[in-house]
């Protein structure tokens, strides 16, 4: 195998693999060549519109429109502008609201989430069933079925525009995805050094927490990614449940004023996207493989 | 609720427990009891938040608004309804007698938001899951650089909806580069179809690699030698994709398709963002949000209407349709033998 013509042309594009002479020695060469041309797609599809958005952020707001593919009348005007308070946005606000209730959200779930993942991979007990039909109904459920009972619920004991009024449902909404992550996760463990570790004399409580906690960190973490991800992108309740004081920012990106009504401030709105996306994608550049593990535990056999 | 909650969906639609801890068996005396106090703070947050407020949404919707009776100018508290809540959607009746809500009112928009909801999950879930599969068959093959691919379809599903909404939006402006790429003059966020095609396209754009990555793990527990020795059999390309890679992924195809469905039928930032409703693009979860203001009966009504058609899409898939996700959780577990 060709290795280093490959790793090289893949960065430059498929019409370099194409006249990469070592891999005609392998058998196939249109297959090889059709591969590649099918991985740069699948990199553009991907890419493309999220590169569009960084190069729109950086661009002068008198040149919004231009179509030049990469970066011109640079500026960092555009994040100033998502920050500043001026038109009525409050997106500094608005992050740290996100990054409160994401954290509160994915801990509280986590903890929850561990000790009834155990219990399902674990023990034996009458009524499994049930209780794995609520979890899987309440992951099926529509938000919005919730939106009309929860406002006017929320709107008797005075919650609207609290933060637990978004935190509690949002621990509900991760749930379900956390139970079942972690449950996969936990089916898998080596048990029998739970086992030995009791014989040794540990309680229950103590083997769980100095044997099989420290194997699971990995397993919990990717949850906790997966959890954090799913609460940083909840728009239907805060929406509706939210107000100014505890707004995410995805409700702040979705409302943000321009200088004028109904003018659409697009470069500063893709700044602002920039912020709110760049440290997921970071997560996702760093813990790549550990994510799809997460997100496809539940959906197939190993 | 988004992509990513889908994913929490699963095992459980059979009877049996599919998560048998297999050969280390712990059974002591009460670990009953020992499960009821490890689930019961799951149990109760979701019945909190789930549980109540579905069966608070049921009785409300059998009631009557509460305000000034027309005929004696008193306040009256609501009262039962019987199915007024319900006919007002499913029949129109905004209580007039006539069979038609006045255009303009929420009424008149409940067929028309139906109608759309399920344009929007066909089309866009047919578009993703070939897209999808598509990708997952390039992704399968042996190549270098495979951890920059799985990044660059990790990168629309780590975009919050609400971004990617946003971001679509300046594409399909009216100066924007979609218009400028094609050379056309559209009002993408108008009327007629242009509205549309940009909510099916933003939403493929963001999901097929979602499903591409859950087939692709289908893909990838296809053992080799059953290829292998289809290819001493004389077996075309064709006839092994047919035969072997069809059959064998289907459970998994058909979990992410489900999953996906659901998820689609309750599409709600993505339109709202990014048309607003323009152009007959309000889902029926739009239609919910927008009624909520307007009279909480109705709204629960309508809100019980769209769980009962999620459920029942659910129900099919998983009855008639084999996405039967039991199957694809319970190997999981390690088997005693």
């Amino acid at each position: 195998m060709a290795t280093t013509s490959r790793s090289t042309s893949s960065h430059r594009g498929h019409t370099v693999t194409a006249s990469g002479v070592e891999v005609v020695q392998h058998r196939n060469v249109p297959a090889a060549v059709l591969t590649y041309v099918g991985v740069v797609l699948i990199c553009l599809w991907g890419l493309l519109p999220f590169y569009w958005m960084i190069v729109t952020s950086f661009r002068d707001v008198g040149f919004t429109f231009d179509t030049t593919p990469w970066p011109t009348h640079v500026t960092l005007e555009n994040y100033t502008t998502a920050f500043s308070t001026d038109r009525g946005n409050h997106f500094g606000r608005a992050l740290l609201n996100s990054v409160f209730i994401g954290a509160v959200t994915t801990v509280v779930g986590l903890v929850v989430g561990v000790f009834t993942a155990y219990a399902l991979a674990r023990l034996e007990f009458r009524g499994k069933f049930y209780v794995l039909g609520l979890i899987l109904g309440a992951s099926m459920f529509p938000g919005v079925a919730l939106v009309t009972p929860l406002f006017q619920l929320f709107t008797n004991i005075g919650w609207i525009n609290t933060y637990q009024a978004l935190i509690i449902p949002n621990i509900s909404f991760i749930l379900p995805l956390t139970v079942y992550t972690l449950t996969a996760f936990f089916t898998e463990m080596p048990w029998e050094l739970e086992e030995s570790a009791r014989m040794d004399g540990c309680t229950p409580g103590q083997a769980f927490v100095k044997v099989i906690l420290p194997l699971a960190a990995p397993g919990i973490f990717t949850t906790a990614i997966l959890a954090f991800t799913a609460a940083w992108n909840e728009f239907l309740l805060a929406s509706q449940l939210g107000g100014d004081k505890v707004q995410p920012v995805t409700v702040a990106i979705a409302s943000f004023a321009g200088a004028q009504p109904h003018q659409e401030p697009y470069t500063a709105v893709m700044a602002a996207g920039t912020i709110v996306t760049v440290p997921l994608i970071i997560m996702v550049l760093v813990f790549q493989r550990r994510i799809v593990s997460g997100l496809t535990a539940g959906g197939v056999k190993s | 609720m988004s992509t990513t909650s889908g994913v929490a969906t699963g095992e459980f639609a059979q009877g049996k427990p599919p998560l048998d801890p297999g050969k280390r068996k712990s059974l002591h005396d009460g670990s009953g009891r020992k499960a009821a106090v490890l689930i019961a703070p799951t149990i109760v947050l979701l019945a909190i938040v789930i549980l109540y407020p579905v069966i608070s949404a049921v009785s409300q919707s059998f009631t009557k608004d509460a305000g000034l009776d027309p005929a004696t100018g008193m306040f009256v508290q609501g009262g039962f309804a019987g199915v007024t809540n319900y006919k007002l959607w499913l029949l129109q009746d905004c209580g007039s007698g006539a069979f038609s809500c006045p255009p303009g009112t929420l009424g008149s928009q409940f067929w028309t938001a139906t109608g759309v909801t399920f344009l929007f999950t066909v089309v866009a879930v047919s578009l993703e899951t070939l897209l999808g599969f598509t990708f997952a068959l390039v992704m399968h093959r042996k190549f270098k650089g495979r951890a920059i691919l799985r990044a660059s379809v990790l990168v629309p599903w780590a975009i919050p909806t609400a971004v990617t909404a946003k971001l679509w939006y300046f594409i399909f402006a009216y100066d924007g580069i979609a218009n400028k790429i094609l050379g056309t003059e559209i009002l993408w966020t108008g009327d007629g179809w242009p509205p549309k095609a940009a909510i099916i396209i933003a939403d493929t754009w963001k999901t097929a690699p979602f499903m591409a990555l859950l087939i692709l793990a289908g893909l990838q527990v296809i053992d080799e030698s059953v290829y292998e020795a289809a290819k001493m059999d004389g077996a075309t390309a064709w006839q092994r994709f047919k035969h072997i890679t069809l059959p064998l992924v289907r459970p998994a195809l058909m979990v992410a398709v489900l999953f996906r469905t659901l998820d689609t039928l309750r599409m709600y930032d993505l339109p709202k963002i990014l048309t607003g409703g323009a152009g007959d693009t309000s889902t029926l979860s739009m239609l919910v949000v927008d009624q909520v203001r307007t009279g909480f009966n109705a709204a629960s009504a309508l809100s019980t209407l769209t769980f009962l058609i999620v459920f029942a899409v659910a129900f099919i898939f998983i009855k008639f349709l084999g996405a039967n996700v039991t199957e694809q959780r319970a190997p999981k577990t390690k088997k005693a033998a």
